[in-house]
């Protein structure tokens, strides 16, 4: 979430980095070899130079960034409601046409971040220009604000209103067709910094996040010693080579994503589109028989089987027969410890001791005798991570001797041959488009219009095989 | 000040070291490394439901663990308990501050969270035995306001803060236990590792962190952002962390190469990311931006395959459901849209 900050300079950084950007493809389109090419534009009876359609603006978007006509609509309205583009038109309607619609560059003078914030007495100036120039040109809601600056800033009142007749007296010794000109930039730049009630307010930060100066960071030598001491930390750390890290996310992407139901789709069907919840049925914590996809899941890791209530239960059962289930217990008991209620870790702790490592502990577990010792020491001033390097330990040895023997044991594959492969529900009336994979471009390639279907549902998964 | 001057000295040097110490394992480009797999075909998502309730801007919203309930906090003053199939509200909670800016669901379901400008975290009970919903906890400690709350369960919340500093709570004694500084801007976003045993800050100081609870210090820090960070999140694996920034891009930064190693941007995008979550397998990252539209990035290739396109106003929050079904969005539009 974007959180607008003002800070001494009151410029809001979070909206000036965007604005920098906005500008500088408001530049690149004003640009005389490659921008977008300007024509006269007849309004009234005055003709306005260097105007373009709204057609123009997309087209020149879709060429520029190869990107599709619904983006482009996107991204040229979105310089219109910034204020950088201005309807010649209808100048209350800040949208974006992809027709013959007339648009016009804004001059830099009123780009919102060359004059930010607007000032109450350029607003008050603004107004009293509208209000002398012609009577009853002042809409309603702008009279109430004429009002209420005036009351606000009365003592002022002279001068706003001194510079309103000198602007309009500037104003009349302009050609007409400049002066009309400067009307609408000046209209555009007042409608984006004080919309009219009920009109979107593009320039809205937020909640403002009050400046706290007194909490930050004092930058002192206690400060850098904390700073020396973590870089030092840091340094020491071993790095993995970066091509064995991305290596490991294509691969793990590869491993999950026949279970990404977004980009996969999910059997028997997707319960959001088809409003039947048979998945989540299937894959409650307890059932009597699991999905497929889910006893899978528990071959991809240690952690995966742990994670699922079931996976714990068969991985128990067969810890049982190898006389090991006690490990396990182990394990879930230190879990407990380290999520539970503070005010009973004391009493857990204990309880553990007892169970599991004392001498003679009826569930005695194998920990090397470091760890143990370190466990003891630990044991006088319980805390919520006392257990941690003994469970550590286990953990270990679970995960290297017990878990890969579960995965080849038969217990696990009967589960895997007897979990059921939910068949897809039978199809409803309206044609289904299958998620193909590769099939159409990405936005950021596709040059053609990508056409949106309404009403079309999602079908459960492609049938590509993957699961039987 | 010879004696600070020789100790920002110091620390300059190391940090030197470290960056020269990871571009030393910086064997491959991206491009060589993905070369071989394709870009994932467009995805198209559709609104499924749409939560509408809220009478003001939606800052934050958080799935509860059964991917069937949600949590959203409003401008409005009202935090909201959803059952996102019917779009029936659960609970709705009046606040005390209306002012709140982000609100979290404990993973048992027992509790939700929130806090904001009133610099607190309130914890309510849902499963009060009258069955209203009361305040179990006020949080009070940051002299800043909350920006971002995570539980670890049931007596443990991790909370961030505008005042540059992020917290790890006993809910209990409603006591801090461990205090995480370091950070030299607001704290704007955490996120909680898989195995509970981490969690990453972002922040307005451009940098993202990665801390160990249980020693209450920072182990690595990454930087290349060039503003505010707003939102983080891990990678499922646990091994790298996304992080969403002003300057309009994402960035992966891998734990155990220490470094950054994909940027997700696109010229044509020239607004902020506000928030980012991965898909179940991480191969798509869907992050919402301040364009009011949502960006789904193949988080491998780098390239944008699919757009969500639906809120009238800047999308705030977003989050993928635990059992990857749905994504959810929120917006200053005040509505909630499920997608998938």
């Amino acid at each position: 979430m974007t959180i607008n900050t003002m800070d001494k300079g009151g410029w809001h950084r979070q909206q000036m980095s965007c604005f920098r950007k906005m500008e500088k493809l408001i530049v690149a389109m004003q640009d005389p070899d490659m921008g977008i090419k300007m024509r006269n534009q007849r309004l009234l009876i005055t003709v306005i130079p260097h105007a373009m359609t709204g057609r123009d603006v997309i087209d020149w978007l879709i060429q520029k960034y190869r990107m599709c006509e619904e983006e482009a609509l996107h991204l040229g309205g979105m310089l219109v409601r910034y204020g950088y583009i201005y309807p010649l038109k209808e100048p209350r309607s800040l949208v974006l046409r992809a027709d013959e619609t007339p648009y016009r560059f804004q001059t830099p003078y009123f780009w919102t971040s060359t004059r930010w914030p607007a000032s109450e007495i350029d607003y008050a100036i603004y107004l009293a220009k509208k209000n002398i120039r012609k009577q009853g040109e002042l809409m309603e809601y702008e009279k109430e604000r004429y009002s209420l600056l005036h009351k606000r800033i009365n003592h002022t009142w002279d001068f706003v209103v001194m510079q309103a007749r000198e602007q309009l007296r500037a104003s009349k010794q302009r050609r007409k067709a400049d002066r009309i000109v400067l009307e609408c930039q000046e209209q555009a730049y007042w409608l984006i910094n004080r919309p009219q009630p009920g009109a979107h307010n593009i320039l809205d930060v937020g909640l403002e996040r009050p400046n706290n100066f007194s909490s930050r960071v004092t930058l002192n030598s206690d400060y850098y010693k904390s700073e020396i001491e973590a870089c030092r930390r840091a340094l020491g750390r071993n790095r993995v080579k970066s091509s064995i890290c991305l290596e490991g996310f294509v691969k793990f992407s590869e491993q999950y994503q026949n279970h990404d139901p977004i980009m996969q789709g999910c059997l028997p069907s997707n319960p959001w589109i088809s409003d039947d919840s048979a998945h989540w049925t299937m894959n409650a914590e307890m059932v009597p028989t699991p999905t497929r996809l889910r006893v899978e899941r528990w071959s991809f890791s240690f952690r995966e089987l742990l994670n699922d209530v079931m996976g714990r239960r068969e991985f128990m059962t067969y810890l049982e027969k190898e006389f090991s289930a006690e490990n396990l217990c182990f394990w879930q008991a230190c879990e407990n410890i380290r999520h539970g209620e503070s005010s009973r870790i004391v009493e857990k702790v204990e309880e553990v001791y007892k169970a599991f490592l004392a001498p003679g502990a009826a569930r005695w577990v194998n920990i090397d005798s470091k760890t143990m010792a370190h466990t003891l020491e630990g044991l006088k001033h319980p805390h919520r991570f006392v257990m941690d390097a003994a469970q550590m330990h286990i953990y270990f040895l679970m995960k290297k001797d017990s878990y890969p023997r579960y995965l080849k044991s038969d217990l696990y594959k009967n589960m895997l041959a007897r979990a059921i492969v939910p068949q897809e529900t039978k199809k409803s009336v309206f044609p289904f488009m299958r998620r193909q994979r590769h099939s159409s471009p990405s936005p950021a390639q596709a040059f053609t219009q990508v056409l949106e279907e309404d009403g079309r549902a999602q079908a459960g998964t492609n049938a590509a095989g993957s699961h039987v | 000040m010879g004696e600070m001057e020789q100790l920002r000295k110091e620390a300059d040097s190391l940090k030197d070291q470290i960056t020269a110490a990871r571009k030393a394992v910086q064997d491959t480009t991206l491009q060589e490394a993905v070369a071989g797999i394709t870009v994932v075909g467009r995805v198209q998502m559709k609104t499924r439901k749409t939560l509408r309730g809220h009478l003001a801007k939606i800052y934050a919203m958080h799935w509860g663990t059964d991917s069937k309930l949600c949590v959203s906090a409003s401008q409005d003053g009202k935090l909201i308990v959803w059952d996102s199939i019917t779009t029936n509200k659960v609970n709705a909670i009046p606040l005390k501050s209306s002012w709140v800016m982000t609100c979290a669901y404990a993973p048992s379901g027992n509790f939700v969270a929130c806090g904001g400008l009133d610099n607190m975290c309130s914890i309510y009970n849902l499963k009060g035995k009258d069955g209203n919903v009361k305040v179990m906890r006020e949080l009070a400690a940051h002299t800043g306001y909350l920006s971002c709350c995570r539980f670890l369960n049931d007596s443990e919340i991790i909370t961030s803060s505008g005042d540059c500093t992020c917290v790890l709570w006993d809910i209990e004694t409603g006591t801090e236990k461990t205090i995480f500084t370091g950070h030299q801007g607001d704290c704007m976003s955490l996120a909680v590792s898989p195995d509970f045993k981490f969690f990453i800050s972002g922040a307005c100081d451009y940098t993202a962190k990665l801390w160990d609870i249980r020693e209450g210090q920072c182990r690595q820090t990454f930087g290349g952002h060039e503003s505010d960070i707003n939102s983080i999140g891990f990678f499922p694996n646990g091994n790298a962390i996304i992080t969403g920034s002003d300057d309009a891009t994402c960035k992966l930064y891998d734990l155990r190469a220490d470094q950054e190693l994909i940027t997700y941007q696109d010229s044509g995008i020239m607004c902020g990311v506000t928030s980012l979550a991965p898909s179940l397998s991480g191969r798509l990252i869907l992050a919402g931006y301040d364009d009011f539209n949502v960006n789904i990035w193949d988080s491998l290739k780098a390239e944008r395959v699919g757009v969500l396109a639906g809120h009238d106003n800047r999308v705030s929050c977003i989050g993928v459901s635990s059992d990857g079904m749905a994504c959810c969005t929120g917006s200053w539009d005040s509505f909630l849209k499920i997608w998938n």
